[in-house]
């Protein structure tokens, strides 16, 4: 199976250099967290930032192994792979060990990975295989739009079951795949109103909401030429958003879950709660904060090191960049982050193949999901959702799932000139 | 929709949020400068370091107080986290109301913080520090300090060495912040007077602590930190043998005695009684032994000897000599006759008439009534006021009518009436020597404390002048550097006065009135006083110096309503003398019993007619 003509040279390596980076970042950022004067060896593998080291060897072993393997492989086995995920997160609900309230999680031995992260990929080669198929046209087909959300929501319902939210979420991001493949951007654009509504109707009273739209629609249309078709239109559309207004508060009040309500609340400003669900959030932003323009300088932060922080290895994981590299860490952090995200998608766009290139959106697209939710989290500008920063956060399944991620794409990337060859 | 356009939508999603995301760190990081204070909030714990408190010891280096650890548990409330309620109780052994009742109780406190520690449970015991130590960790946000607290290898001399306590808001907000709730602080004694010295200075130690509060290593490597100053050590002039023989002897009696080295004023015992243990009042009981002390109808928190006032009675006599011979209205050849009294005024039989020398022998009221008649009626000055108003300033530069100055919290004054008082009761020019003729015998308008009596001997011991009083003799092994206690205090009588007065006083021991007192091989001069007062039976007092030639120990004895002062008074100083010129106290076995043994506390009666 390993292709004859496969040369390193094909690889983007820019995109191979960023992932090492960002890794290595990320062991020192675990190292940080954990680091004591007593114990200053990072390769003590009973700590976290050796099993950390163990697992970017695990990974970049599987990383070769994929680079190795020949493409037609991915597109062959798709919709196998994207089954073994659904029976893995099927038995997962079935048999999982529950860790911190979500029972998401495998144990074997001590070996403990969580089917969800496998799944982002295995959603995310299925929906290429399915998308990419012979006479498929996303744009026009209502069979083919229904039967590509069915692939996005199976697994989403499972591990909406095995209560873990966070993953959950991060399946939506597969809307940008979408959009990029003839998802007319209203869409788009409403699912963005559809977030803002949400949120003003949790703060502000129904009414003035939906006063407020009636007032912009009638302004709406005396600006534009209106037609009877129009007027309709707006009209069925302030009345399901007026809908909703009134029934995200039963929402909010009777299917969240105390917790989620809290998170939201103390988001939104609403509860003031410093030691309880506020009390992450606050404290990462003491430790971000703190690190002033230049940081205190690699293992002095005292907020991560002192663990005021929690989850400072793996969701908190930035804290650690924020105080000990301050601000100008911060965004050369962040630049190159987003560098990373550019130069994925600048690798999708050039694909020729519908498969690598709807495969290479998914990658961007989940990335960039966790990454906003994330940093924001840590900013305090999103709502507590637990998933991990790509290649940062310590965590071995975590690291490995993303790795698969990103090696597959650079794989299906590196074909690129062969296909040329071949099709010339 | 065009695809490219597509990419570049994506694009600027991307980079909208890289921007937010940017200005969000710009405004955490740099612009708000709070983050870094909460961050030091945080880490830093300013650890307050003891410093041992000063030792205390006797005029001869005898230990009398030391320290003794004590655990204190303490809590900061604002960092208790997820307590096992049930667990804490049970390692503290209190119930959980008792542990409700607790936190009400703090919060109530002046000064409450929840961001301060403040001490939970004062003093547990060392089985329950080590089981609590194990399981510190579970109990976030509590604490033990190691601290020490006053033990009393000696139980006596309570009331000179005074006792801590926990400071008062008051101690707080007058020591500028440097005393925080539950320090302990000199309340009374020698423990409050010399409260700097004692206390050293209290030491801080910044330490970083992780988010369970557990100490992660010094902050800057100590640079801020502050070491503690021991106390220093305090050897007061106390002798403590003749301390504890002088509370023996007056044990189940109600009085004090006080002696004083004339040559330096350092007090050697000052005995109150009745008194009570000092080690009594340490521990975590001490506020309820103090009510108990404070409500026992004894009084024995009263510290007689420095503040209670008593008519001298007839030791005033010497007093009353050395003031008639320095107006010039008595001479040593200066003969009364006396039958049986003067006036109102009545005596006991005795040989008559009798010269200055035999009158203090006997103490023949009518001598000192004349001698003071003449004193008050000298036709030296134009009103009977400024005759009395000498008569003031020479009892007053004996030390009386005023506090000394003794390093002791809570001397008196005694009582010294000026003119202006009997002008006022009787009116300008309306009274004169017969009015008042009974302060010619130590009675009427005049309280003197033991302190004042002691000191007026010693003033005579020295013929003319006096150390002020006092209980420290050295401070961290060096002298007093007070300058009062190294300064004469002049009386207003010239020396040459002295000797026969003298001379009356050890005719009295000799063969006058307290033959009792008689030491073989050592001369004594003393003077008995037996004093009416209005609470019942006569006082017994006596006041000596010895030996007459280079006096070592003046002393002033008084033992409430008990009878003549030869009685009680003078075999107890007598007992006393012996013991700090000898070393021994048991040459008069009899005696000492006697002394030892006499139960005086029920014995009450009514004041009856008294003549010596």
């Amino acid at each position: 199976m390993i292709a004859p003509d496969s040369k390193p040279s094909r690889i983007d390596w820019i995109t191979l250099v960023l992932y090492y980076f960002l890794v290595i970042v990320g062991l020192l950022c675990v190292y940080a967290s954990v680091y004591k004067e007593t114990s200053p060896n990072i390769w003590d593998t009973t700590e976290n930032y050796g099993k950390q080291l163990i697992w970017i060897g695990i990974s970049s072993f599987v990383g070769l192994m994929i680079l190795l393997i020949d493409e037609k492989f991915f597109y062959a086995f798709a919709y196998p792979i994207f089954g073994i995920s659904i029976l893995l997160l099927i038995a997962v609900l079935v048999a999982g060990t529950t860790v911190k309230g979500s029972s998401s999680w495998i144990e074997i031995g001590s070996f403990r990975m969580q089917p969800a992260e496998f799944a982002k990929f295995g959603t995310a080669l299925a929906l290429a295989r399915f998308l990419s198929g012979y006479n498929v046209n996303y744009e026009k087909d209502r069979k083919i739009q229904l039967f590509s959300a069915g692939i996005i929501l199976l697994p989403m319902i499972i591990i909406l079951l095995q209560n873990e939210t966070g993953s959950t979420l991060v399946f939506t991001s597969f809307i940008f795949v979408l959009y990029r493949e003839g998802l007319p951007g209203w869409i788009l654009f409403a699912g963005f109103m559809l977030i803002v509504i949400s949120v003003l109707a949790l703060m502000v009273p129904p009414l003035y909401i939906i006063s407020g739209m009636v007032v912009m629609a009638i302004l709406f249309l005396f600006f534009v030429r209106r037609t009877k078709q129009l007027i309709l239109i707006t009209t069925g559309i302030i009345i399901l958003a007026s809908l909703m207004v009134s029934s995200i508060d039963y929402v909010f009040e009777n299917v969240m879950q105390a917790h989620q309500r809290t998170r939201i609340n103390v988001l939104l400003g609403k509860e003031v709660d410093i030691k309880g669900a506020g009390y992450n959030v606050q404290q990462s932003k003491i430790a971000i904060g703190s690190g002033g323009f230049w940081g205190k300088g690699f293992l002095q932060g005292t907020q991560n090191k002192f663990r005021f922080v929690p989850e400072q290895s793996t969701d908190f994981i930035f804290c650690t960049i924020g105080e000990e590299f301050g601000f100008f860490g911060s965004i050369i952090f962040v630049i190159l982050y987003i560098y990373l995200l550019y130069r994925l998608l600048m690798m999708a766009e050039r694909q020729r193949q519908k498969f690598n290139r709807i495969y290479g959106y998914s990658v961007v697209s989940i990335l960039f999901f966790h990454f906003v939710i994330n940093v924001g989290m840590t900013l305090g500008i999103m709502p507590v959702i637990g998933i991990p920063l790509p290649f940062i956060s310590y965590g071995g399944s975590a690291l490995l799932s993303f790795t698969i991620l990103l090696f597959i794409f650079i794989r299906l990337d590196a074909n690129r000139v062969n296909e040329l060859r071949n099709f010339s | 929709m065009n695809s490219s356009i597509k990419q570049k939508t994506l694009l600027i999603i991307f980079i909208s949020v890289a921007l937010v995301y940017i200005v969000r760190l710009f405004y955490l990081q740099v612009v708000d400068s709070s983050y870094v204070f909460y961050a030091q909030n945080n880490v830093l714990q300013e650890q307050t370091i003891y410093p041992a408190r000063g030792l205390i010891y006797d005029r001869n280096g005898e230990l009398l107080v030391y320290n003794d650890a004590i655990y204190d548990l303490s809590v900061i409330p604002d960092q208790v986290k997820n307590l096992d309620t049930l667990e804490f109780c049970k390692v503290l052994n209190i119930s959980k109301e008792e542990f409700i009742a607790t936190f009400a109780r703090l919060k109530r406190q002046k000064g409450y913080s929840k961001w301060k520690p403040i001490v939970f449970q004062r003093q547990i015991t060392i089985p329950t520090y080590a089981a609590f130590q194990e399981k510190l960790f579970d109990f976030q946000g509590f604490f033990v300090e190691v601290r020490t607290d006053r033990k009393y290898k000696h139980n006596n001399a309570a009331h000179v060495m005074g006792y801590i306590g926990e400071v008062t808001e008051n101690d707080i907000e007058k020591s500028d912040g440097y005393y925080r709730m539950g320090d302990f602080i000199g309340i009374s004694g020698v423990e409050r007077i010399y409260e700097k010295d004692l206390g050293g200075v209290k030491g801080t130690r910044y330490v970083l602590v992780d988010s369970k509060n557990r100490t992660q290593g010094r902050y800057k490597n100590g640079e801020f930190d502050t070491a503690a100053t021991a106390g220093k050590d305090i050897h007061l002039s106390i002798d403590q043998e003749l301390q504890a023989l002088g509370e023996a002897l007056l044990q189940n009696k109600t009085g004090s005695v006080v002696a004083i080295e004339p040559r330096t004023g350092e007090v050697l015992a000052l005995v109150s009684s009745p008194s009570y243990d000092p080690n009594l009042m340490v521990g975590r009981e001490r506020g309820n032994r103090y009510m108990e002390l404070l409500n026992d109808p004894s009084k024995p928190l009263f510290n007689r000897p420095i503040s209670a006032p008593y008519p001298p009675g007839s030791i005033f006599k010497v007093i009353v000599s050395l003031m008639g011979q320095q107006e010039k209205v008595l001479n040593q050849n200066t003969t009364y006759g006396c039958n049986h009294g003067y006036l109102f005024v009545g005596c006991h039989p005795h040989s008559s008439p009798l010269a200055l020398r035999g009158a203090i022998a006997v103490s023949c009221n009518a001598y000192f009534c004349q001698v003071y008649r003449s004193i008050i009626n000298n036709p030296k000055y134009k009103h009977v006021e400024d005759a009395y108003t000498e008569f003031y300033k020479h009892a007053y530069s004996f030390g009386m009518g005023h506090a000394l100055g003794i390093d002791l919290f809570g001397e008196g004054q005694g009582v010294l009436k000026k003119a202006t008082y009997f002008d006022k009761i009787y009116g300008r020019y309306r009274w004169q020597a017969l009015t008042t003729i009974s302060m010619g015998i130590g009675q009427g308008e005049l309280g003197i404390t033991p302190l004042q009596m002691a000191n007026a001997t010693a003033a005579i011991a020295n013929r003319g002048y006096f150390y002020t009083p006092h209980i420290v003799k050295k401070i961290n092994h060096r002298a007093n550097p007070n300058p009062k206690f190294t300064t004469k205090n002049w009386t207003t009588i010239d020396t040459s006065y002295f000797p026969v007065v003298i001379d009356g006083m050890q005719d009295v021991i000799e063969n006058g009135t307290a033959r009792i007192a008689k030491i073989p091989g050592i001369e004594i001069c003393g003077k008995t006083g037996t004093a009416q007062n209005p609470h019942g039976k006569d006082h017994s007092i006596f006041f000596a110096f010895a030996p007459k030639h280079n006096p070592r120990i003046a002393i002033a004895v008084v033992v409430e309503n008990s009878g003549f002062g030869a009685t009680w008074a003078a075999p107890i100083a007598s007992l006393m003398m012996e013991q700090y010129l000898t070393g021994k106290h048991d040459t008069r076995k009899a005696l000492l019993e006697r002394m030892l043994n006499g139960n005086l506390t029920h014995r009450n009666d009514s004041a009856r007619f008294k003549t010596q």
